[in-house]
């Protein structure tokens, strides 16, 4: 089963049944040439039908969608925050983390001196993890890992027990109120069957959010970081790239002007399957035989 | 209908999961057949209407999808060189601001003194609006000045367009106000 | 818009580029990759501050102190493209020796009348044609039919062929002048001005100008950041000094680029619903200038002068004709006499306090939304509460539709329902997606679009329903003997009609009327040079004649940008003639040869004997660089083939304008009409020719010289949210904007906060002589106060798009405004302000009109007060 459930696995999709997958596709979300302009969260609703979210002030800068949701798939997060030239010497002084919501001012450092700013800006969305939690804990084939490496919850199968919610270890998949299901991003799934870009990334004007072939966003987004390094953008750095971390890596990964929490992303995710494969190799076997029972039975009876 | 079994069977995802590449039943055995049979909307449309969006003046290309004489989705012209395809969110809502059952669909009239609205057929309104427009014109007509200056006007009529007319549009408003004497004729462009 | 990409810095002025055109600033973003500079200054840290790499934060309404600081530092350094001056601009042009400048008369120029608070410009102009210049009464007038409009197209007219000094030496010309006027304009005013520290000012001199030249260019982006001011052209005139000086106009990557705000602002400019122009930015008749053809005629083209102005007969006889046809003759002037007369003022905000004054029976909204969009919101409902009828056409119920029953002056008592006579007709228009028709964007590019479904239940587009007014007027007219009517009669209204329902007007046969014919063969127009002034010719627009060049739909056009080059000329059609850089001869030095590979544009083919290029040259394309006019040349002829500023009388890009704008000949700061400060520079505080209008339902807070300007203490400014679109009738409405904003705001310091108790996320009211709104407050440190003269000035920022109806309702910030006009154009300020905020919700019902009151009283705003408009010491009694 190799690194079917924690660890690098070279694709998915592959490890997933689809003997003649596409390439893996996924997004590079660029968040150093992000506007914050919120056309990723509009188009993703106008193409998927999501409902509105609310019409409430949240005050976190620009933010009054709050976070991914059932009825948000893509999120801008917007953090206002001292020039990258003075955060040292701020630290000392205590810097308030700055990512998740605040009753105070996002940015806002006590007693700091006043400075240039800087207003970073992130379209977040879910990350299509090459181990996907929602999905691994999914006990009703509700989410499934598609040909291109993504993952999708299927409407038509979800009842709505909302085990995959704890399962995700950036809490992006969510239930909606009204119908129990668990519902987030598809990475267009429909369009992108047809070969067609994702909403998101074909409405956002400056390209912060690109969609194409994983291996080859991932050089893009290597090149990019060495250019913001060379321009002296120091502070640039990838996230969810890497296939050695706890999600074998993200399908959605980011390039980011600052740490991980400052976007309110978790700094070490892991899928709970890493735990789990140590509990497998004991307890897999006895699963299996007691499926293959239940299928037997299942099948002998409706003759 | 009848399903036979050994489709039934196959068709069943633990089926699928146990006897195929997907042991663990969470890819190609869970697909379910809604999820193989997807197809992008824009890709089953009638006809496709290239269009503008009509927000701010950067003139982004629009591509207008519509299936059963119904707008089923807009989204950007990858051909445009201003825009390449893209849209900012109000450009992205143009589906919503088109089809929103918010919007208005009926004439509707407010008598003078009125506490609220009523209905009013089409034609019905433009005979009104019509008589009132000739109405006002006759009353605060002007020929001359007091100094024998030709003047040709009224005074009695304002318009304030805005900024998302078409070029035609605007050009039969001038051309009929200005034959009708009518120069009170404004537009957010001064705005 | 994708030349902005081959800018190597961009200086973004005025505007919140990323914000409210955030698909444009792909562009920018494409030219930071590519290792453009890009500079941000704007009063408030924005989206567009974000991705800028410096940002600079100025005092709302100070942008000519900072910009005049741009050009000392460019003429005390040397630092301008001297060959493109002396070659491209009138550097070297001397103005006459009566010229006074406001250096030496306390921040007025020569030729003031405090009678009319106009200016006689014959001081202003080129030595030797004073004559020339706009007496006091022409002024006055040009200020009350905005005139400045007409420019537009082509510059105001002047001789050609005067006097000029190329060694820029004689203390009289236009270079030397210049350089006097703004040698006060020194880093430290800058600072103390702008409230810019100098080092950061000067930074942005150095990008510029190290950016600018033979190899490299720097583009400027304004908005109506820049436009919204009683001082506004000229903040747009101190930005296209710079770019002349720095030679960066008409060249890639470089100019001026205005963006608009709405999908066809620039064509309801073009083709105008604005009251003092006809389509072409022909003049509307003027009672007494204009009284005849001939006259009207001679107004816009100055016998003599040289450009494609002196044409303007053909222009106007083709107009006439596509309004009257066959009933435009030679012995009836083409049927000018039908035309109505200007006398004045008949302006938007002149028409609504006409409104109050109950002189005004009717009115139509067609799509606009003055009761939330327009400054003095409460004199708009007022207005309209008191009109005999209103027709409202629009997508959605707006706030315009419904004054009568939900407007905050109900609330106040102010209107009664059951007493307000005005009968309202709510029209459903239809949607950009529901007709067929042209728009024009901001660079002067139309785009036909095609239509995708009908409109539903009664929506109509306003072609069908001026259309169909038109005709029900016509037949009700048929008969009348009545000369008034004559014109309705003569009107050319057969326009065939089409579509499902078959009744919709042909939006094509308008655009082709638009075009012109050659009446003669029935063939459409190619080009505006083919049209004559004998009648033989129609054409609704000059400007847009080639719109349908070869019988072909050009602004249908739509061959993918990936297939041609970047400027992309076979997509839409760009007026005049499908140019895209306006005045890209200046691309070429004099000689014809690009200034530098790197900035190649327009050349000079010597192998062909043409112009060729990259866009369609704006110059006859078979005019060599060597041409020079022979004596007593007139017209296009006279256009030398070194004369770049094809349509300027002189062939010039103008750094001093001797005549053509009411507030001067080169801009100078002034203090928005409401300024806590007094003028830093002149003892003229604000611009004196300002547009104003004295009623005491107009009142305006108090600014020095004048006492109590610190009952209102603070510094406002309101603009637009990516989220939302002006008035809000187009996203208000619509859920998936409507979250992603849900709430009016106001955005302050946390020093502000501070000093006046308001907390994130609580309530506070703004107050001015108008109004008091209420608003969330949003505390964030992109907001700074500003060290101004010694002291410390506040600055709060306010969206404007909330209005009573829609899924999200608040305040409106133009309730805050009263109505004052730039001069030249009568736009309104409404980018700058004073106020008081306090912490908590306003006072509701008849409380509110007292809590103002108070205000107004503690102001010493009694309702005949007002503000004194000449404060320059002669007659300053302040200082």
């Amino acid at each position: 089963m190799g690194n079917s459930l924690y660890g690098p696995l070279d694709d998915p999709a592959t490890d997933a049944g689809f003997t003649e997958a596409p390439p893996r596709m996924g997004f590079f979300t660029d968040t150093s040439v992000c506007i914050g302009c919120k056309a990723c969260e509009v188009a993703c609703k106008e193409w998927n039908a999501v409902p509105e979210d609310g019409f409430n002030l949240l005050g976190q800068s620009y933010d009054n969608t709050g976070g991914l949701s059932a009825n948000s798939w893509r999120h801008v997060a917007f953090v206002e925050q001292p020039a990258p030239a003075h955060v040292d010497a701020l630290t000392e002084a205590g810097t308030q983390f700055l990512g998740m919501p605040l009753s105070d001012l996002p940015g806002r450092v006590t007693d700091a001196p006043r400075t240039d700013f800087r207003w970073l800006m992130m379209s977040n969305v879910c990350k299509h993890c090459t181990h996907a939690g929602c999905l691994d804990v999914c006990p009703t084939g509700a989410l499934f890992r598609t040909e291109f490496g993504t993952v999708v919850v299927q409407d038509d199968i979800c009842n709505g027990c909302g085990y995959c919610i704890s399962g995700c270890p950036y809490g992006v998949i969510d239930r909606r109120e009204d119908d129990g299901r668990a519902w987030k991003c598809t990475l267009c799934y429909d369009r992108i069957g047809d070969g067609l870009t994702p909403a998101c990334a074909k409405a956002c004007p400056t390209e912060s959010i690109q969609f194409g072939e994983l291996d080859e966003l991932r050089t893009r987004a290597a090149e990019r970081v060495a250019k913001l390094h060379e321009d002296g953008v120091t502070e640039a750095r990838l996230y969810g790239n890497d296939p050695d971390d706890g999600v074998g890596g993200d399908g959605a990964f980011f390039l980011l002007l600052d740490e991980p929490e400052v976007y309110g992303l978790p700094p070490d995710p892991h899928v709970p399957t890493r735990d789990l494969v140590k509990m497998w190799k004991k307890a897999g076997l006895a699963a299996l035989s007691m499926v293959a029972t239940a299928v037997v039975v299942f099948a002998g009876r409706s003759k | 209908m009848i399903v036979g079994v050994r489709t039934w069977i196959e068709g069943w995802p633990v089926y699928r999961q146990l006897t195929g590449t997907d042991p663990l039943g969470r890819g190609a055995a869970a697909q379910s057949p809604k999820s193989r049979a997807l197809t992008a909307r824009t890709e089953t449309a009638d006809r496709v209407a290239k269009s503008v969006c009509p927000y701010c003046a950067v003139g982004c290309g629009q591509r207008i999808f519509v299936k059963d004489e119904k707008i089923v989705q807009i989204e950007g012209d990858p051909d445009s060189p201003v825009s390449r395809g893209r849209l900012c969110p109000k450009g992205s809502a143009s589906l919503s601001l088109v089809t929103s059952d918010r919007r208005q669909q009926k004439v509707l009239y407010r008598r003078p003194y009125a506490t609220d609205w009523e209905e009013l057929d089409l034609e019905t309104a433009m005979d009104m609006i019509t008589d009132r427009v000739l109405a006002a014109r006759e009353a605060t007509w002007q020929d001359t000045d007091a100094d024998g200056r030709v003047l040709n006007r009224t005074l009695g009529i304002s318009s304030l367009g805005g900024a998302t007319l078409d070029n035609e549009e605007n050009y039969l408003i001038k051309k009929l106000f200005t034959a009708i004497g009518a120069i009170q004729i404004e537009n957010q462009a001064r705005i | 818009m994708q030349d902005l990409a081959n800018a190597d810095c961009i200086v973004i002025q005025g505007s919140n580029m990323a914000e409210a055109h955030p698909v444009g600033f792909q562009w920018v973003v494409e030219a930071k990759k590519r290792g453009a500079k890009v500079i941000h200054v704007d009063p408030r840290f924005t989206r567009t501050s974000a991705l800028a790499h410096s940002y600079v934060p100025v005092r709302a309404g100070a942008d000519i102190a900072f910009l005049g600081g741009v050009i000392n530092y460019i003429l005390s350094n040397e630092k301008d493209f001297r060959e493109y001056v002396l070659a491209y601009t009138n550097a070297s042009m001397i103005v006459s020796d009566r010229f006074q400048d406001t250096e030496d008369l306390d921040g007025l120029f020569s030729g003031f009348n405090p009678e009319t608070n106009t200016y006689d410009g014959a001081s202003w102009m080129y030595s030797g044609c004073e004559d020339s210049g706009r007496s006091h009464t022409q002024a006055h007038a040009d200020r009350e039919t905005a005139a400045g409009l007409e420019y537009e197209s082509h510059g105001a007219s002047v001789p050609g062929d005067l006097p000029q000094d190329p060694t820029l030496q004689n203390p009289r010309c236009v270079y030397q002048i210049l350089k006097r006027h703004y040698a006060r304009y020194t880093p430290e005013v800058v600072e103390r001005v702008c409230g810019v520290p100098q080092e950061q000012f000067l930074e942005v001199c150095e990008a510029w100008t190290a950016n600018s030249g033979r190899e490299r260019t720097t583009a400027l982006v304004y908005s109506v950041g820049w436009t919204q001011h009683s001082v506004g052209v000229q903040y747009i005139r101190t930005g296209a000094i710079v770019q002349l000086l720095l030679g960066n106009m008409g060249r890639p990557g470089g100019g001026v680029m205005a963006l608009r705000g709405h999908a066809s602002i620039q064509g309801s400019t073009d083709i105008p619903t604005l009251f003092n122009l006809l389509p072409g930015y022909l003049p509307m008749p003027h009672y007494t200038h204009h009284p005849t053809f001939a006259k009207w005629v001679d107004g816009m083209r100055n016998p003599g002068q040289k450009g494609f102005w002196s044409n303007a007969e053909s222009y106007a006889a083709s107009f006439l004709k596509a309004y009257f046809g066959d009933a435009a003759t030679a012995e009836n002037d083409w049927g000018y006499g039908w035309m109505p007369r200007l006398t004045g003022d008949h302006g938007t905000y002149q028409q609504v306090l006409d409104m109050i004054d109950g002189k005004i029976k009717g009115y139509f909204l067609l799509g606009q939304n003055p009761a939330v969009g327009s400054a003095h919101g409460r004199a708009q409902r007022l207005g309209m509460a008191n009109l005999d009828w209103l027709v409202v056409r629009d997508l959605y119920m707006i706030e315009s539709a419904t004054f009568w029953k939900n407007g905050p002056e109900i609330a106040t008592g102010e209107i009664t329902t059951e007493q307000c006579k005005t009968e309202v007709f709510f029209m459903p228009a239809a949607s950009h997606a529901e007709k067929e028709g042209t728009f024009t964007q901001t660079q002067r590019m139309l785009q036909w679009r095609e239509k995708a479904v009908d409109p539903p239940g009664d929506a109509r587009s306003e072609l069908w329903f001026f259309y169909h007014l038109g005709r029900r007027i016509r037949e009700r007219l048929a008969g009348s003997t009545l000369p008034r009517d004559r014109g309705v009669q003569a009107l050319t209204w057969d326009y065939p009609v089409i579509g499902e329902r078959g009744d919709e007007p042909d939006a094509e046969a308008v655009l082709k009327e638009i075009n012109g014919y050659d009446l003669t063969s029935g063939q459409l127009l190619s080009t505006f040079g083919q049209m004559k002034p004998d009648g033989s010719t129609s054409g609704g627009c000059w400007i847009y004649t080639g719109v349908f060049a070869d019988g072909v739909n050009q602004a249908a056009r739509r061959k993918p940008g990936r297939e041609q080059n970047y400027v992309a000329g076979e997509w839409g059609w760009a007026w005049p003639a499908n140019r895209r850089i306006l005045y890209n001869r200046a691309s070429a030095d004099p000689e014809g040869n690009p200034w530098s590979e790197r900035k190649r544009y327009v050349w000079w083919d010597a192998q062909k004997d043409e112009w060729a290029g990259e866009d369609v040259p704006d110059f006859e394309k078979k005019k060599p660089p060597s041409y020079r006019p022979p004596e007593g040349a007139v017209g296009v002829a006279a256009i030398s083939g070194d004369d770049a500023f094809i349509m300027q009388a002189d062939g010039k890009g103008w750094l001093f304008a001797p005549i053509g704008l009411i507030d001067g000949p080169m801009p100078t700061h002034y203090e928005p009409a409401e300024s806590p400060m007094r003028n830093p520079l002149y003892g003229q505080q604000a611009n004196p020719t300002r547009k104003v209008y004295n009623r005491p339902d107009n009142p305006t807070n108090p600014s020095p010289p004048e006492q109590h300007s610190e009952v209102f203490p603070y510094v406002f400014s309101t603009s637009r949210l990516t989220e939302h679109h002006t008035a809000g009738g187009m996203s208000r409405q619509l859920a998936y904007l409507s979250e992603l904003q849900p709430e009016m705001f106001v955005e302050v310091s946390p020093e502000l906060a501070a000093e006046r108790g308001l907390e994130h996320l609580g309530w506070a009211h703004i107050i001015t002589a108008r109004a008091a709104i209420e608003a969330k407050v949003l505390v964030t440190e992109r907001l700074v106060p500003l060290r101004i003269e010694g002291r410390r000035v506040h600055q709060l920022w306010m969206p404007y798009h909330w209005g009573g109806e829609g899924l999200v309702t608040g305040d409106s910030a133009n309730d805050l405004f009263g109505i004052v006009l730039d001069p030249n154009v009568l736009i309104q300020e409404s980018k700058v302000g004073t106020c008081d905020i306090q912490p908590g919700r306003r006072p509701t019902g008849p409380d509110l009109l007292r809590y103002v009151q108070g205000y107004l009283d503690r102001a010493g705003l009694g309702p005949d007060h007002h503000p004194p408009i000449v404060t320059a010491r002669d007659t300053d009694d302040g200082e």
